[in-house]
Formats: C-alpha cells, structure tokens, sequence
C-alpha cells in the first residue's frame, strides 16, 4: 500500500504518459472481446456466475437504450379522461377512496332470510364437538362429566350474565372471549379493528352459533358505523356481515373479510 | 295595542295602516324575536311587568307568492357516462344544463324532462357551469383549463374555445345584466391563483388579474361592477371589473375561503325574470335588451335597498365573515359555530338569511342582516356539499354526500322533506327560479328531477 498520494503527485507534475489517452480508449474498444473470450472460456461455477451477471447487465443495457429512444420520439399526449370526476370544490381535498354504497336494502334482507351468502370462504371444514368442547369432570369424586369447556373462541355479548357456576353446563374462559375483529374490506384493501355485534352463524353447528363461538369460516356481525358509509335512504350503515379467515384459537386475533 | 294579539290580526292591522291595494304577507318581531302564535307569547314576563315602555314592533314584507315543497322525483334520467359535478337551470327556469365528469354538457327538456343537446368539446371532466344573466348562453369550464360557450336553442359551440388558464378552472361569474345589457363579459377563476376576463363575442382574454399566490376557489362579479374573488392564499381581493385595478384585500380567515355569497347573488342571477311572475307554462319574453336591462337594474335597486352590497365568506377555519366590500375593508360580523369546513354559503332571495353548509353534517341559518345565529338545520348523516334556496326564501334544499336531498322549512326551521333516491353522493342541486322543480346530480352519473 502506498503510504501517500504518491501517484497523484507524480501525475500532478508531469503529467499521464503521452499516449495514455489513446491506449485507454483502445482498450475500452477492446473489451467486449476480452469480455466475449472470457465468457468462452470460462467453466463450472464461475461460467454460471458470470453469465448471470451477463445477463442482468445485458437487460440493463437494453431498457437504458429503449429509455432514450423514448425521449427522442415524440409520445402522443393521452387523452383519456380519467374516471372519478369530482367537483371542484372537492379536488384539492384529499378525498378517502369510499366504496359505493354496498347493496341497496331490499337485497340484503332477502339474503339475510335465505340465510345464504356469497361468501369468500365457501367451504370450511367442519369442526367436531370432541375439539370444541373439553371435558369436565366434576362431583365429589369426580364422576359426573356433564360440564363442557368451549375451548375455541367465544363472543359473548354485554349484558351476559353467568349462571351460579355449580350449574354452568358450557363454560367460557374469559381469556379466549373476544370483543373486536380485524376486518378487511375488500373493496377499498383496507382493514379496521371493528367492534362485534354478534355471531351471525356458525357454520359447524347451530350449537356454536348459540353459543357464539367463533371458527375459521364463522360469518360475524361487525359496527362498521365508523367506516361512514350510507345506505340509499340516507342512513348509517352500522351493521354488516363479516366471515372470519383465520383460526382465531391459534392466532389470538380475528381476521375477518366483509360481505358485499 | 291588547297583549293577546294573534299575528293574524297584526297582518290586519299593518295592513290597514298601510293602505296597500296587494294584500302582502308580513312577518313580525318584537325585540328580534319573532311572533309565532300572539304577542304575549313572544314577549318576555318579567319585561312586561316591570315597566311600562313603548315597544317596537317591527315587520318584514315576506313573498307574495309561495313555492310549493318538493316531495317526489319524477323523473331520473340518465345519459352522463361519469359523475354530475354541476347542474343549473337558467335564469328564467326553461332549461337545465348539466355538466358531467365524461366531458360533455348536457341540455334537457324541462316539459318532457328528456335528454335535449349534448355538447362535446372540452377534453377533460367539466369543473362547472354558468348562465349567462340574460338566459341566452352558457359557459361551460373544464379541469384543463378551457371554457366554451353553448348556445341552448341549437347546442352548438358559440365562437372558439378560450384559452388561457393554465391549470383548471374553479369558478365562473358573467356580468350582472343590468350592467351589460348583451352579457359580453364573463370572468373566470383558475386554481393557477389567476382571474381572467373574456370577451365571448370576440372570444378574447380582455384582462388578467394576478395577485392571489395561491388558487382562486370562488368568483362574484358584484352589483356595482366590483369582482370579489375568494383564494385559498386567505385572502378574499375586491377588483375593479372595467381596469382590473386591484380596490381592496380583505383579511381576515385564518385558512383556505371556500366560498363567497352575495346578497343580491339570487336577483342577479335571475337577471330580468321576476319569480313572482312565473307561470307553468314559461311565457316567451319579447321585450328588448334594453328593457331587459331596465328590468334588471329596477330588481337589482329594489332588492339591494340603501345598503351597500354584503359579502359573506365562508373558510376552512370553520368561520363566516360578513363584509361591506365596496366601502371598507373592515368586517362586519365573524359568525362561528361550524364545527367543520363550510363548503357553501348561499344568501336567501331576499336576502334577510344566510344559509351555511359544513362538513360537520348541518346547514347552519344565519341572519341576512346581522349575522346573528338563527337556527341549525341537522339531519344528514355525512357531509352537506351544497344548497339551494327557492324563490320565495321560505324553502331551502340541500345535497349532501348521504346520497339523499332534504328539504327545510323557513317558518318551523325543520326538516320538511326528505328526499331519497340518489345511489350515491349527491354533488348539485339547483331549485329552478320558477320554484317548481328542483335537479341534483352526483356520483351515481343520473341526473334527477323533482317536484311537488
């Protein structure tokens, strides 16, 4: 290693050799051959290496020159109009992407009494009694097995009030009783923590939905009231129907898709 | 005078003492507070027994005629291809124009309520419309930054279009008709922070005004050939319309002025056509421009009265300011109470309210006068983006983005018609001069009409 800019200061004073410009420009012109022959040349690993990186300078090379053939052709002005008009008075505002109104009144009850909806996840996997509910023995000398423990998760509403707990027959654990989903619309790809306003069917059992527990492919009722949307009689949407995506018992949380 | 007075016999009194031939109806008030049922009812107890004192009691002559409320759309037409950002009837009420995101301005026939012209020229969506005073022409300004001019009979582009504003136009006012009996003037506001003024006829940019730093959101070209324009800079500038000598800055907002009204706004907007007069059937007006112009100027001189011109601005930060413009730069009155921007300020017809939309989900009523706090009109469930007064000032129609219409009563203050049926955001309104139709157009591309 030099200990100082010797070269620079050799430079400096008397400057390149006289024919270092003309040898540089002669090796530039000289090396996509040296570069060929080594592609040729090479084997193994290093071949492989070597081409990639080839490669990838090759497509870089490509897209700089097509770049600049853009700039010299003159491009035609587009004329698309773009979609979305809003008045003037709205355009400087940033404006929240709302999605329309979702479906008018009429439709939705007709759906809600079927008891059918398009739902994203159509098929879902039935869950048996023996992995909802666990066991409990109970009795003196622990004989009676008549008490369950729900061991997926619960939505239980406010004004519940437990039963004296000698006669509990299905028993809730507070650690798995959950008051909030994450629901995603899928229109505007955006998710909010929405409060739950019940479970709307289980589709395992109808036991489940008596009891509100909640499931992988469970449809659930959200307060979607903060989201603002409107219905065409002019009035707050505040109840929607949500199915759950995830399997809210492994994740510790409930991910849910709203139903248009 | 007995305590116990109703208003009916007030009515009787004020008009004996009078001695008109028209019966007119009145309003009275006693110390700002108007009687309802009898006089005792709207004075204060402890007032009366107190003392004894002279009480004034004003009154107010009120519309001879009446406008009958909307209450059912009757027919929804469709044809715009994008969303209705504007919707106008004409100064007289016998054509409606509608101006549309798909860059077309559509003309219907109001008596049939079909589709009429569909005038294509601007490139970009169409930011809004104007009538010109006389009813003989609209402009129509697009986001690009062109405006063109149709006539309505044939739906044809009047001379070339008129270039010039940079970016696009927000804004557009015509010259009063009582100043301009041929309508030649028409000024433009543009969001560059320029106001143009164009001579239609030749099709030519006659002045520019700069001054503003930042957009122009609104335009009024006054009474007394003053323009007023409203800037997103906080500033709202008084022109001289003849040179384009810059008068006077009126300071005072603390963010963006989103809107401006005059109180004579309705009378010039209605030009030569006396509401009072209308029929079902619109009567063919043959009298001269000069008549015209001599009708207009007498409409003018009688709703503006003695008092200069007021000016109200409605701002981002949630307040109206009430201005002399054409004498000083001083404010009148500062009226709070928004909890949200105010989008729309309009002036009743014969100007004693103001009427406010806001963000915050209420249209707020002011006095026309004072500025003082009249009422909140609450019902809609999201953002208020515009209003509309009828002719007879005791009616008012809003739009808002709750996708209905509601219809207030003047006399209670309170909702007197709802009106649904819009799929989506309803972005205008217009109530025809006439009183008997209201359209709105919005985000769901249909344009409706309603009627009583």
């Amino acid at each position: 290693m030099p200990q100082n800019e010797h070269i620079e200061l050799h430079r400096k004073r008397h400057g390149r050799r006289l024919n270092y410009e003309e040898k540089k420009r002669k090796k530039e012109g000289r090396e996509a051959h040296t570069r060929a022959d080594k592609a040729k040349k090479l084997r193994g690993l290093k071949a492989k290496m070597y081409h990639k990186q080839r490669h990838s300078e090759k497509i870089q090379m490509k897209k700089t020159i097509k770049m600049h053939e853009e700039r010299n052709t003159k491009a035609k002005s587009d004329d698309n109009v773009p979609e979305g008009a809003i008045p003037a008075y709205l355009l400087d505002r940033e404006t929240q992407t709302r999605a329309k109104v979702l479906s008018n009144m009429i439709k939705q009850k007709r759906k809600e009494k079927a008891g059918k909806w398009e739902v994203p996840l159509p098929k879902v996997k039935g869950v048996s009694e023996a992995e909802v509910f666990k066991v409990i023995k109970s009795g003196k000398s622990r004989r009676k097995c008549w008490k369950r423990m729900v061991t997926k998760v619960c939505y239980v509403g406010d004004g519940f009030t437990r039963k004296p707990p000698k006669y509990e027959r299905f028993i809730r654990p507070m650690a798995l009783r959950f008051k909030k989903a994450h629901v995603t619309h899928p229109e505007l790809k955006a998710t909010f923590c929405l409060p739950i306003i019940g479970v709307k069917k289980n589709p395992s059992s109808p036991m489940y939905t008596g009891l509100g527990v909640i499931t992988k492919g469970t449809v659930i009722e959200v307060n979607i009231s903060e989201l603002g949307l409107v219905t065409q009689g002019g009035k707050v949407v505040w109840g929607k129907y949500a199915q759950v995506t995830n399997n809210p018992e492994n994740d510790g949380c409930i991910n849910a898709v709203l139903l248009v | 005078m007995p305590i116990n007075l109703s208003k009916e016999k007030l009515q009787l009194l004020c008009d004996a003492l009078l001695q008109k031939d028209e019966k007119t109806p009145y309003k009275f008030f006693v110390d700002n507070c108007e009687v309802t049922s009898t006089l005792a009812d709207s004075l204060d107890k402890e007032k009366l027994d107190a003392s004894e004192k002279v009480l004034d009691i004003i009154y107010q002559p009120q519309a001879v005629f009446k406008v009958r409320a909307v209450t059912r759309c009757t027919s929804t037409i469709e044809g715009h291809a994008e969303a209705v950002i504007s919707v106008a009837f004409s100064p007289d009420g016998r054509y409606l124009a509608s101006g549309s995101g798909d860059t077309t301005v559509r003309f219907w026939d109001l008596q049939t309520e079909t589709p009429h012209h569909t005038c294509k020229g601007h490139s970009h969506w169409i930011l809004c419309i104007a009538w010109s005073p006389n009813g003989l022409r609209l402009a129509s300004a697009c986001k690009k930054g062109q405006i063109c001019i149709w006539d309505p009979h044939t739906g044809k582009q009047v001379g070339r279009a008129l270039q010039g504003h940079k970016q696009w136009i927000t804004s557009l006012s015509w010259k009063p008709l009582h100043l301009d009996g041929e309508c030649r003037l028409l000024a433009s506001a543009s969001k560059d922070g320029s106001v143009r003024i164009w001579d239609t006829t030749l099709s030519q940019c006659k002045l520019v005004l700069t001054s503003h730093s930042q957009s122009v959101t609104c335009l009024r070209w006054g009474g007394s050939n003053l323009l007023y324009t409203g800037s997103q800079d906080r500033t709202v500038k008084v022109w001289r319309a003849d040179d384009g000598v810059l008068c006077r800055t009126l300071q005072g907002h603390a963010h963006w002025v989103n809107t401006l009204a005059l109180n004579t706004d309705y009378v010039m907007r209605t030009g030569a056509f006396n509401p009072a007069k209308a029929t079902i059937v619109p009567l063919e007006d043959k009298s001269s421009m000069a008549e015209k112009q001599q009708q207009a100027l007498d409409r003018y001189n009688k709703v503006k009265g003695s008092s200069p011109e007021v000016l109200v601005s409605g701002s981002d930060d949630f307040t109206l300011i009430m201005w002399h413009p054409e004498t000083e730069k001083k404010q009148i009155a500062r009226m709070t109470g928004h909890m949200q921007l105010i989008n729309s300020v309009v002036f009743s017809p014969d100007t004693r309210f103001i009427a406010s939309a806001s963000f915050d989900k209420s249209v707020k009523l002011w006095d026309g006068r004072t500025g003082k706090y009249l009422a909140s009109l609450r019902g809609h469930v999201s953002r208020v983006y515009q209003i509309a007064w009828s002719a007879d000032s005791r009616l008012l129609c809003s739009g808002s983005s709750d996708s209905t219409l509601k219809v207030w009563n003047m006399e209670t203050r309170k909702l007197h018609n709802d009106l649904p049926g819009h799929a989506d955001e309803v972005y205008a309104v217009d109530w025809s001069p006439d009183g008997q139709k209201v359209a709105s157009g919005g985000k769901d591309k249909v344009l409706k009409i309603w009627r009583q």
